[in-house]
């Protein structure tokens, strides 16, 4: 296997670099179908006889998986290269689909925990943080534009996923033509396989186009004496063990949090959220569910479109301000949201697209926000340790939204007042993170790699 | 074909690759077109 060594994937003179960011997208796209299992979530309920409760598990295993595998493997994929990263990636989540399948054949909920979620879950991690650094590198001119285009991958595999699924699973059932057609467990295991297939090819794409930059290469007209100007970005280098032991670190992980949590708040009760918003005296909602559905989906719009945009801006703004702008701004529309969010569908809506563009934003913005802190050494590991902050916030935002919403009445009895406490504690979050992100300053010579060692170590790896 | 790759500077010879360029892109880019379109289509319904 060695022709997936980080020493075969070097790119020869003249390579083009704009060829990589495809490279990241294929494998980002196929891994985003990780937003999509709400397609098939009624279909497995009935299919195992379980409580929808049983059948989430899957989810929370594989998210919970993305987070540990990217903390654990960063250090495994900067030192291995993206070709060897992508196609493990490639293995495990196809695998994941695989193994899934056959546990849906079988009747076997547990196998679907393993397939799905534990293997599948470690391809989430590696493949997520497979591309980022290597971008990084080719595009030192413009890291957040790069590490936006390959995230906003991310948010898109959910774009493609559920239409295509919902057409599978209607191409799979003999009987989907019926009236409260719920797709058969044989669908569903079919759905799996394909879409192992399709993504495997799609991965290992991905994994044989992209390519490492030579040692010293540089995009013509980038001068590293103009990105040194700017206070935040550092020429030197912090090692992944050292990073975690810095202020920085912990800083960025508090704010990454809090613009996470503050995000799911919404992104996990969209539909239902929007309906109570505009329920009326009579207990009838001016939103129908079809319209919930639509809002539902410029939500996803927005959150893709988010991450590539804010990203790209923070280029030109600079790392700290465009979070600033994310927590700091954010804060101001959610208490807008919270207090005159009601008061005409147009305002909320457009208030929730752009708090999620934000949402997105601040995921696609941090690798770069890590290059300009640590450098470019081990990015990748950094990276990959900082995603811990997600997992948390996958925990922490549903329990503050649910937990609060539980005590103000029961779904389908809620209103916009129902939801004003969880909304004003999502402006606190944003508050804390605006000032985490308020006190970040350049690391501390300290953490630096010495010079000669970091040369040695980035042309052992 | 053509590219606007440079390494080590600008002064290596350029690889020609726009063909293998293109293709990349395509095959990212439709699918990903088809899911926008998709979700717009359903996002319709909130402005009709």
């Amino acid at each position: 296997m060695g022709f997936l060594d980080r020493d075969h994937s070097i790119a020869p003179p003249g390579f083009n670099r704009w060829l990589v960011p495809p490279a990241a997208l294929a494998v980002h796209l196929c891994i985003g179908q990780a937003y999509a299992t709400s397609v098939y979530k009624t279909a497995l309920v009935k299919h195992f006889g379980a409580s929808l409760t049983e059948v989430g598990v899957i989810f929370s295993i594989a998210i919970v998986m993305l987070g540990l595998s990217a903390a654990v493997m960063g250090t495994w994929v900067d030192t291995n290269g993206p070709r060897k990263a992508m196609f493990t990636s490639a293995m495990f989540w196809a695998g994941g689909f695989v193994i899934g399948s056959v546990g849906i054949f079988t009747r076997q909920l547990w196998l679907v925990y393993l397939g799905y979620g534990f293997v599948g879950g470690i391809g989430l991690g590696i493949g997520y943080i497979s591309p980022v650094s290597t971008l990084i590198k080719w595009f030192p001119d413009r890291p957040g534009l790069a590490t936006g285009m390959a995230i906003m991958g991310f948010g898109g595999g959910a774009l493609i996923a559920s239409p295509v699924s919902q057409a599978l699973l209607k191409a799979y059932d003999p009987n989907s033509g019926a009236q409260g057609w719920v797709a058969s467990g044989d669908a569903v295991g079919k759905l799996f396989l394909t879409l192992a297939v399709v993504y495997l090819a799609y991965m290992l794409f991905g994994a044989f186009t992209v390519r490492v930059p030579a040692d010293g290469w540089r995009p013509a007209g980038f001068d590293p004496a103009k990105v040194k100007a700017a206070k935040l970005v550092t020429t030197e280098n912090v090692s992944a063990r050292n990073a975690i032991k810095t202020r920085q670190f912990w800083l960025v992980w508090v704010a990454l949090f809090c613009n996470v949590t503050a995000g799911i708040g919404i992104l996990e009760q969209a539909a239902p959220m929007i309906q109570d918003f505009f329920r009326q005296s009579d207990g009838k909602s001016l939103v129908s569910a079809g319209v919930a559905a639509g809002f539902v989906g410029l939500l996803s719009i927005g959150n893709m479109s988010g991450r590539f945009a804010w990203s790209a801006t923070s280029d030109v703004t600079g790392r700290k301000r465009i979070y600033m702008v994310y927590l700091g701004v954010g804060a101001v529309l959610y208490t807008v949201l919270a207090l005159a969010g009601s008061s005409a569908t147009a305002l909320y809506v457009v208030l929730a697209f752009v708090i999620i563009s934000f949402y997105g934003g601040g995921f696609a913005t941090v690798p770069a926000y890590l290059r300009d802190l640590f450098g470019t050494y081990q990015v990748g590991a950094i990276h990959g340790r900082l995603l811990t902050a997600w997992s948390a916030a996958g925990v922490a935002g549903p329990l503050i939204v649910n937990g609060i919403l539980d005590a103000q009445g029961k779904p389908g009895q809620l209103n916009a007042a129902s939801y004003q406490p969880a909304l004003l504690t999502m402006v606190a979050l944003l508050i804390i993170g605006f000032v985490a992100n308020l006190l970040v300053k350049p690391v501390d010579a300290r953490f630096h790699e010495p010079r000669p060692e970091r040369h040695t170590s980035s042309m052992e790896a | 074909m053509s590219s606007t790759a440079h390494t080590h500077g600008a002064h290596e010879p350029v690889k020609k690759s726009t063909g293998r360029l293109v293709l990349a892109w395509v095959l990212v880019g439709i699918p990903l077109a088809y899911g926008v379109f998709q979700t717009l289509t359903q996002v319709a319904a909130l402005f009709g």
